[in-house]
């Protein structure tokens, strides 16, 4: 395909990849939703993947996670690997690749649990903590997502008690407090009001100090802020990767230049 | 063509109007009215059908409530006495099977819908599940008489609780899985992405997640078996006098309401209605706490 030879990486400096994608293919049933996918993720950085609607974006984060596993009909196919290990081997225990890469989820999923207990659940499941390591645990992570002011009072009431934006922002802590080394986002501003979305970007900004990011968006312009790489997908395929600036300035593409400037999609 | 001009010239002067301009919407209001009368005819009907039981056990059971009918046992026709080893007996006997049906109930129902839901062997349980909903309890009962009172020789308050663990069951089973299939699977999925292993997942965030409507089920299953008469005939069967060991016969309230209601002495006939007026209020009662718990769910 002579797509693929626009699909490597324009990178500066030698990176060290937390995931590369070789030749994925992914099937819900019959049905072919990703066609030869070749990709690297690069360590600390934020990598954001654009496209319309069903172009395999969502596919793809999900394959990252193996959470696709959970469905009986969806397979991939090809190679990934995280720091050098195939997690697409059959014998790649799934909830230990998920606590290295965690996951938030386009509409807030809070826990019918208190606000402290969503936070302590995923770090129970790996961590034997002390009480008092627990509570310093729990309020990292909560600065961490930028919510501990508005929540430091009521860690024992329900997570559902929160607004929108506090449900996601707390989503994010709960990610972040088992220390995984991968983010997936997938969408995590789609269903959030701006001033929460500007809270949620800055915080993908601080977080890629300690973590790698991949994030899927909508929203072209989210992408341009918060990414270091993007990728343009559509229809299944790597369409464009590249730097971030590069592809929104000078994309090398025709199909990707029609995307980002509106013309199409 | 002529005809359609005219309609909308017609339509074009009514537009400055509030009047209906082909009459659909007249004859659309009339059948809306006797949709709604028909419909409230029919909740009439209902209610005036529970009400009357209501009316007509305050009525004849009312003069029975009263302190020794809570403190002394059933007695021989003309002494006094009262129904304090029926209630003892139903609270023991309901309060057995739902020790027994609740756990079997929930793990069933969490298999049925976290692991089970497109195998085979889950399709099976489903189906034998919904018969044994609808089964008569009288079967049930039989049922019970040949496996557990016939080996054992006599009837015993483990029979009466077996039995009524029958009836339970099934009930609990299908409410534990609708609810538990109500979780939206985002949040099955964020759970899993925290890297917790299913079975974690099912207990610790979608069994939680669902509680009420859970505990809603185990509710409606208890009010159930606490009215059931028919298969205690033929398990528990009933006693004189109060008793606490399971392993004997078991005075219940729907029992010796069925023995005194048809009895031909007066005091019997009476109790039996102070009976009959107290099983109703408590499963009356039962049945308005679930309701309470489960509106408290959809609000959170």
């Amino acid at each position: 395909m002579s797509l693929l030879n626009h699909a490597s990486p324009e990178v500066k400096a030698p990176q060290t990849l937390a995931l590369e994608v070789k030749n994925l293919n992914f099937f819900y049933g019959k049905f072919q939703g990703l066609k030869d996918i070749s990709l690297g993720i690069a360590e600390k950085k934020v990598t954001a993947f654009i496209g319309p609607s069903g172009c395999g974006k969502s596919t793809l984060l999900r394959t990252f996670n193996r959470m696709y596993s959970l469905y009986p009909g969806q397979r991939a196919e090809g190679e990934i690997n995280f720091y050098g290990q195939n997690i697409l081997s059959p014998k790649q225990d799934l909830n230990l690749l998920r606590s290295r890469i965690g996951m938030v989820f386009q509409k807030p999923t809070p826990f019918p649990m208190s606000i402290y207990d969503n936070i302590a659940f995923g770090v129970r499941l790996y961590e034997k903590l002390s009480a008092s390591e627990m509570d310093d645990r729990v309020e990292w992570s909560l600065r961490k997502a930028a919510i501990w002011d508005e929540v430091k009072d009521k860690l024992t009431q329900s997570g559902l008690s929160l607004s929108g934006g506090q449900q996601q922002r707390l989503c994010i802590a709960r990610s972040v407090a088992i220390k995984p080394s991968v983010l997936l986002l997938d969408e995590p501003t789609s269903a959030l009001d701006p001033i929460s979305t500007a809270k949620v970007e800055e915080l993908v900004h601080e977080l890629k100090e300690d973590y790698t990011i991949a994030i899927v968006t909508h929203n072209m312009q989210q992408a341009a802020r918060v990414s270091d790489f993007t990728a343009y997908m559509y229809l299944g395929e790597m369409i464009e990767f590249g730097d971030t600036e590069q592809l929104f300035f000078k994309p090398k593409r025709s199909e990707t230049e029609d995307y980002i400037t509106g013309r199409f999609g | 063509m002529s005809a359609t001009m005219n309609h909308n010239s017609n339509a074009d002067q009514m537009r400055a109007t509030l009047k209906d301009p082909s009459g659909l919407y007249a004859g659309r209001l009339r059948r809306n009215r006797l949709g709604l009368s028909l419909s409230m005819l029919a909740m009439a009907l209902g209610l005036v059908a529970l009400f009357w039981i209501l009316g007509v056990l305050l009525y004849k059971g009312f003069d029975a409530i009263s302190w020794s009918m809570f403190v002394e046992s059933t007695p021989a026709p003309g002494s006094p006495g009262g129904l304090a080893n029926a209630i003892l007996g139903s609270l023991l006997l309901v309060a057995v099977s739902a020790l027994v049906s609740t756990p079997v109930g929930i793990l069933a129902g969490i298999y049925l819908s976290e692991y089970g839901a497109s195998t085979r062997f889950g399709a099976v349980t489903r189906f034998v599940t919904d018969i044994m909903l609808s089964a008569p309890s009288i079967v049930i009962g039989l049922f019970v008489y040949a496996l557990v009172v016939a080996p054992m020789g006599y009837f015993s308050g483990w029979a009466g609780s077996v039995a009524l663990a029958l009836i339970a069951l099934p009930v609990v089973v299908r409410t534990t899985e609708n609810m538990l299939r109500l979780v939206p699977a985002p949040l099955r999925e964020a759970a899993a992405a925290l890297g917790a292993p299913k079975w974690r997942v099912s207990v610790s965030v979608v069994l939680r997640a669902s509680s009420s409507g859970v505990v809603t089920g185990i509710l409606l299953a208890v009010a159930r078996v606490s009215g059931e008469t028919a298969p205690l005939l033929f398990t528990a069967l009933s006693n004189q006098f109060m008793s606490t060991d399971m392993a004997q016969p078991m005075a219940s309230l729907p029992v010796v309401i069925y023995q005194f209601a048809m009895s031909p002495y007066e005091d019997w006939v009476s109790l039996a209605w102070g009976g009959a007026l107290l099983v109703t209020f408590a499963v009356l009662t039962l049945n308005v706490i679930a309701r309470v718990v489960f509106r408290d769910k959809s609000k959170a």
